[in-house]
């Protein structure tokens, strides 16, 4: 283990912050020239200097790290914690993904949002979304790393509600935010209980390092609740990486994310925010690997997660909503890995992911741009003559993304089910496999419905369908490229290089131990068979006989219904959760204990006071007896308690 | 517990002397009620006019300067009886003392307080 | 008849400074503003202004001294000169926002400043206060200054409701925090807090009459921070006064009473602290959950901050529950994000409002990020501040009491304090939304030429980044403030120049 110090790294956080600035005050006046530019420029010159830090840790022995120091942040008592960075394997990994696609998707976002008014706000965010996340992977420790959770949280209610006038996209902003919220709640007792307890053995500090070596403490059994400090706190934190990104329970915000613009949708799916519970996770494997419960449950949350999303997003209509799923799905795939103790295998399948879901959203994003908006797949169909570019790197990302041999998420996603097997999860692995069948059937359900099969577009669109201008499709080919060689960095032992990316992140990772040996190939031939079955349904349904999955979705209409409504969730969320919270801050503490109890005598608001003199002695008398009321009844109450002190 | 007993002697005492009282009274004083006792009090007069007249805002003014010498003199007395021993400290203090009064008096006198019209 | 010996009150003028010069100003203020016409009065306001910066330098110069004067009656350390600068800072950015408000709603300015500075003095000795008494007098120079000031708008009736309410209802609580002292003082002989605290050495527990001494005092300040079930006056009073006013009374009023309460309690009444932790324990929990919930459905912003302040009040209490040096450090650096956010929260209502037509109902804002996105943002700032988000300083404000809490035991305490923290979130936001994503016609009166509020906004804003980002020596400053007052509870460590 090697450190050394490489004050770059300030850079890479320092560029796109400069972006936000430039963006915010100079953008509306210089124009969307400068801003087109300023905007992807930022997150490329960070993603150089990315490079560069990279390019460095290679050079130095296995397990080393950059460092710096930026400032001093909080020092209480004998707390500390620095504004400082770290780039190791695993942030380095990370921090290439996110600035890497993320300048990509801000070339495609400057010809998307060409017809934008507002692209300097637009901008501004999406500088802020990438600086957020860039912070959270090179955080030091977990309360810097807190400050980024809590940005990507910020930026994705702002840019998902980017189009504010529209009430129902606004309300979707601020689901995002309540429920990432919940998460965060749960995040925060976890970094309070990791505090609590290293500061009781005099251990103060956050950082990930002296955690790490701190370990002892953690696997300790925690008396008041009687099991391992561990435990507990990767319990609060998992349910902080439930919310960010979208597991069972707190997945219902992703979904619809969606409103936002499509580029938006492709930095939320691919690059950051939704891979930051992952990485969250893979980051403290030290502590999570003590605490055999809480991996059991990210492991099962997570292939329940995959599996369940996978199911909805086979009747979707709407080719963003179908994507949306998909990528809870995919997830609960990376989450399977880290569950298992792969914790390599969920980063290899974050990196692959982000290559083909940041294309599969760029491709949707450039069909629905051609479509003038339209995003029902019931009214597309045949595109792949007009959208020829689209289509190409579409099939790419699809094929990739159902893990097909030599596309990247065969790789990621063989390596996963594989550590799931041999580590003895097979209900998990079966699980698994049978989501791999969705997820090819979806995808290619997808692809048929939109290009293939005769077309269903509204006339007037069809008109002026075109081809997307090469600001956009040249992030697409970059990215049709990544998805397929994306995943080659990891081939499967002994092929070649094989292995390289898991031994890579070895060091920070540690090192998995299968339980169970058994033959890799056979197991990725099952999956494989799986994945072919869903590919071969979805040309059944969908190419062979159009008329049929009709009739299906008729003759199951309860089962249809139920998958189109996404199990009701969100009905049952708002039943049990917004109603009564509203009825008990409304109705009874508003209207009854406050308006009811207190002002009911006499209606005190002073509104009527103003309009009415005779009311004022009202008030006077009523109101100010109640406030006394409730105030000697808190007096009888102390001193209630204080003779029963006394008494006792 | 037993320290409790002072507390207890005292309310209980408080709450007898009030009993006390009402019944007393209710006992011993007589009720004639006539349509002349039910008549507002003015000093043995029959009421002339509303009881919610209006007087000047003037008077409230005026009472409100004679607490400035009011305090005063509450004050000040105790003062001028200690004189020797509080010495020149006590002068000081007394002067400071007025001064302040003073310049509320100044105030009130600048603002038109103690203009009748 | 012995002498009366001067020596031993060791009479030192350099640690009342500041409040000297506070008390001289608002007679000086008083004098010099009575000629001075409504609509002109801007110049005072400066005036007001450079005296309230005079007395901040001086406290400045008294920061590291410690110990004891007028024999006892005056607590000279770290934690007086904390509270009297953060006083002071609220004063000078509450007098930034009436510099045009007075004039615009025609309200008298000479009468206004002085009761400021004269409340302010009270806040200040309620800060440096060594004894009981001299406590309560300056919690009652605060008090009746600021009970005039809440009915400043004499015309409007909402005003007078909101004074005669706080008057009432003040006194009141008046009579609980003075027969509190009194039954501490007979408890234990004397007023002095220190002896009192070297008094309590002894084992006192079940005294009832200190104990029925503490309840009252509890009850006193508990008004005073309105804590539930004492807060029932907050809402209406905050609604009705002068908006600067409801700014002074949320920020300056809590910094007093806190002030008095943190040194009563947690320094001088510590070692019997069981016998009162359990009754904070239970009021923190209410005040959160309280103040939060009722503010979830308030339509008038200057009422859903009242609520906002009440809940406030309870995460300070929450740190007071735990007691201890590392609790007390964590409140005082609250209460400087706490005084900044707030402040600044006001000062963005009071530019919306216009010539005498305040605009205080949240619909109000509505697009007022179109027509004002500078506005909007301070605003922005200050609501996600009040929320707790990174890294604005309410987040390490509440960070520190709950880690304090924690490290007390109070596990339950600092659940129920981050639920509603999480709840807290619904309001503040909604303000956001209101201002960024409704259409509306937020209307803002000509900001250009009203300078001292703009200087306000972008004050507070930046104390508020500012203590947030860099809360090191803050922070740091805080925790020694607050072990400064152990200091004043033995005998003169230090000496102090006359």
């Amino acid at each position: 283990m090697m450190t050394a110090p490489f004050p770059a790294l300030g850079l890479i956080l320092l560029l796109p912050a400069l972006g936000v600035a430039f963006n915010i005050f100079l953008g509306p006046r210089l124009g969307r020239r400068a801003v087109n530019f300023a905007g992807p420029a930022a997150i490329f010159i960070a993603f150089g200097v990315g490079c560069w830090a990279f390019a460095t840790l290679l050079a130095m022995p296995p397990g080393s790290a950059l460092t710096v120091t930026l400032w001093p942040w909080i020092e209480a008592g004998s707390f500390h914690v620095d504004f400082a960075l770290r780039m190791d394997a695993l942030s380095a990994v990370m921090t290439l993904v996110v600035s890497g696609v993320g300048a990509l998707i801000h070339v495609y976002s400057a010809g998307y949002m060409a017809h934008d008014e507002d692209y300097a706000r637009y901008f501004a965010y999406m500088n802020l979304f990438t600086l957020s996340m860039l912070i959270l992977v090179l955080a030091d420790n977990l309360l810097l790393m807190f400050v980024g959770w809590e940005g990507v949280g910020l930026c994705s209610y702002l840019l998902i509600a980017f189009w504010y006038t529209n009430p129902e996209f606004a309300y979707n902003g601020r689901k995002a935010f309540v429920v990432n919220r919940i998460g965060d709640a749960g995040f925060i007792l976890g970094i309070l209980t990791l505090v609590y307890v290293l500061g009781a053995h005099g251990a103060w500090t956050l950082a990930f390092t002296d955690m790490r070596a701190h370990r002892d403490i953690l696997a300790e059994v925690w008396a008041p609740f009687g099991v391992p400090v561990a435990t507990v706190a990767g319990l609060l934190l998992f349910l902080g990486a439930t919310g960010k990104s979208a597991q069972i329970p707190l997945y219902v915000w992703l979904p619809d994310a969606m409103v936002g613009p499509t580029p938006v949708s492709a930095l939320i799916h691919a690059a950051t925010m939704v891979t930051a519970g992952v990485y969250m996770v893979v980051r403290l494997n030290f502590l999570f690997i003590l605490s055999p419960t809480a991996m059991e449950l990210i492991a099962t949350v997570a292939g329940v997660t995959s599996f369940f999303a996978a199911t909805i997003a086979i009747v979707q209509p709407d080719i963003k909503r179908v994507l949306a799923y998909s990528t809870i799905s995919q997830i609960g795939y990376m989450f399977l890995g880290a569950g298992v103790g792969a914790f390599a295998s969920g980063i290899f399948h974050v990196m692959t992911h982000a290559f083909f879901k940041a294309l599969l959203f760029l491709c949707a994003g450039s069909v629905i741009h051609a479509l003038d908006g339209e995003q029902d797949m019931n009214r597309m169909g045949g595109l792949w003559r007009k959208l020829p570019i689209t289509y190409a790197t579409m099939l790419i990302a699809t094929l990739a993304i159902s893990a097909i041999p030599g596309f990247s998420g065969y790789f990621s996603k063989d390596l996963i089910l594989e550590s799931a097997f041999n580590s003895g999860h097979f209900k998990l692995w079966l699980l698994g496999v049978i989501t791999a069948d969705l997820t090819s059937f979806y995808m290619f359900r997808l692809i048929f419905m939109t290009f293939h099969g005769s077309s269903r577009v509204d006339p007037h669109r069809a008109e002026h369908l075109h081809e997307s201008p090469p600001v956009m499709t040249i992030p697409l080919f970059i990215l049709a490229v990544l998805s397929i060689v994306g995943g080659w960095v990891n081939l499967p032992k002994g092929l070649l290089w094989g292995d390289a990316f898991v031994r890579f992140l070895a060091p920070v990772t540690g090192t998995y131990h299968p339980m169970i040996e058994v033959s890799g190939a056979a197991i990725s031939l099952i999956a494989l068979a799986s994945t072919l079955l869903g590919i071969l349904f979805a040309w059944l349904l969908y190419i062979r006989q159009p008329e049929l999955p009709g009739r299906i979705s008729d003759a199951l209409a309860a089962l249809y219904r139920t998958l189109l409504h996404k199990y009701y969730i969100d009905e049952l969320y708002n039943l049990v959760v917004s109603r009564p919270l509203f009825w008990i801050a409304g109705p009874v503490l508003a209207r009854r204990v406050d308006k009811g109890g207190i002002d009911g005598v006499v209606d005190g608001s002073a509104l009527t006071v103003e309009n009415s003199g005779e009311a004022v002695r009202r008030v006077e008398t009523g109101n100010v007896q109640h406030y006394v009321l409730v105030y000697l009844f808190g007096v009888i109450a102390i001193a209630a308690y204080y003779v029963y002190l006394v008494i006792r | 517990m037993l320290t409790w007993v002072p507390i207890g002697v005292t309310i209980g005492f408080a709450a007898l002397v009030v009993a006390i009282m009402v019944t007393i009274n209710r006992l011993v004083a007589p009720r004639h009620r006539s349509p002349v006792k039910d008549l507002p009090f003015e000093c043995g007069n029959p009421p002339s006019g509303s009881a919610w007249g209006r007087f000047s805002v003037h008077f409230y003014l005026v009472a409100i300067l004679f607490l400035v010498f009011d305090v005063e003199v509450i004050l000040l007395i105790p003062w001028a009886a200690e004189i020797r021993r509080l010495a020149g400290f006590g002068l000081g203090e007394a002067l400071i003392f007025i001064a302040v009064l003073v310049v509320g008096l100044v105030y009130a006198w600048q603002r038109g307080a103690l203009d009748w019209d | 008849m012995t002498a009366f010996n001067l020596a031993a009150i060791d009479i030192a003028w350099l640690p009342i400074c500041p409040l000297i010069i506070v008390g001289v100003s608002a007679m000086a203020v008083l004098l010099a503003g009575v000629r001075v016409r409504d609509d002109e009065s801007q110049g005072l306001g400066v005036l007001t202004l450079a005296l309230i910066a005079l007395a901040f330098v001086f406290a400045l110069g008294l920061l590291g001294q410690s110990g004891i004067a007028f024999a006892g009656a005056i607590a000279a350390d770290n934690f007086a000169v904390f509270f009297e600068l953060v006083i002071l800072i609220s004063a000078a950015l509450v007098v930034l926002m009436s510099i045009d408000y007075l004039p615009a709603f025609g309200l008298s300015a000479a009468e206004y400043y002085a009761l400021l500075l004269f409340s302010t003095f009270g806040m200040m000795l309620m800060a440096t206060g060594g004894d009981l008494i001299v406590i309560f007098i300056g919690f009652e120079v605060m008090s009746i200054s600021v009970y005039v000031l809440a009915g400043f708008l004499r015309r409007s009736l909402k005003s007078n409701e909101a004074a005669l309410k706080y008057f009432v209802m003040g006194a009141f609580s008046t009579a609980f925090l003075l027969y509190g002292i009194a039954l501490v003082y007979g408890a234990t002989g004397t007023i002095k807090l220190g002896p009192i605290r070297a008094a309590l050495s002894n084992p006192m527990a079940g005294n009832p009459l200190l104990l029925s001494g503490i309840g009252l005092m509890l009850v006193g300040f508990g008004f005073k921070v309105a804590a539930v079930p004492f807060h029932m006056w907050t809402p209406d009073a905050y609604e009705g006064a002068p908006t600067p006013v409801t700014a002074f009374m949320a920020v300056g009023v809590k910094l007093g009473a806190f002030a008095g309460f943190i040194r009563i309690f947690m320094v001088h009444l510590g070692p019997v602290s069981p016998d009162w932790s359990i009754v904070l324990w239970v009021i923190a929990a209410f005040t959160m959950t309280v103040g939060n919930l009722v503010a979830l459905v308030q339509v008038n912003i200057k009422r859903m901050l009242a609520y906002s302040a009440i809940a406030h009040a309870g995460y300070i209490l929450v740190g007071m529950t735990a007691a201890g040096s590392q609790a007390g450090g964590a409140i005082l650096y609250y209460l400087l994000g706490y005084a900044f956010t707030n402040l600044g929260a006001f000062a963005a209502v009071i530019a919306l409002e216009r010539r005498g037509v305040e605009s205080d109902l949240i619909t109000n804002y509505r697009g007022l990020a179109v027509r004002h996105p500078g506005l909007a943002a301070a605003m922005a700032l200050f609501l996600l501040s009040l929320t707790g988000v990174p890294p604005l300083a309410g987040f390490l404000g509440k960070f520190y009491i709950f880690s304090a809490a924690l490290n007390a035991g109070l596990v339950w305490l600092v659940v129920i304090a981050v639920i509603n923290s999480v709840i807290s979130a619904y309001y503040y936001i909604a303000v956001i939304v209101a201002m960024y994503m409704r259409e509306g016609e937020a209307v803002v009166g000509a900001l250009g030429r009203r300078p001292a509020v703009i200087t306000a906004l972008a004050v507070a804003a930046i104390g508020t980044v500012l203590i947030g980002i860099y809360p090191e020596p803050y922070i740091t400053g805080a925790l020694h403030a607050f072990n400064s007052a152990f200091g004043a509870a033995l005998p003169r460590t230090a000496s102090i120049l006359p």
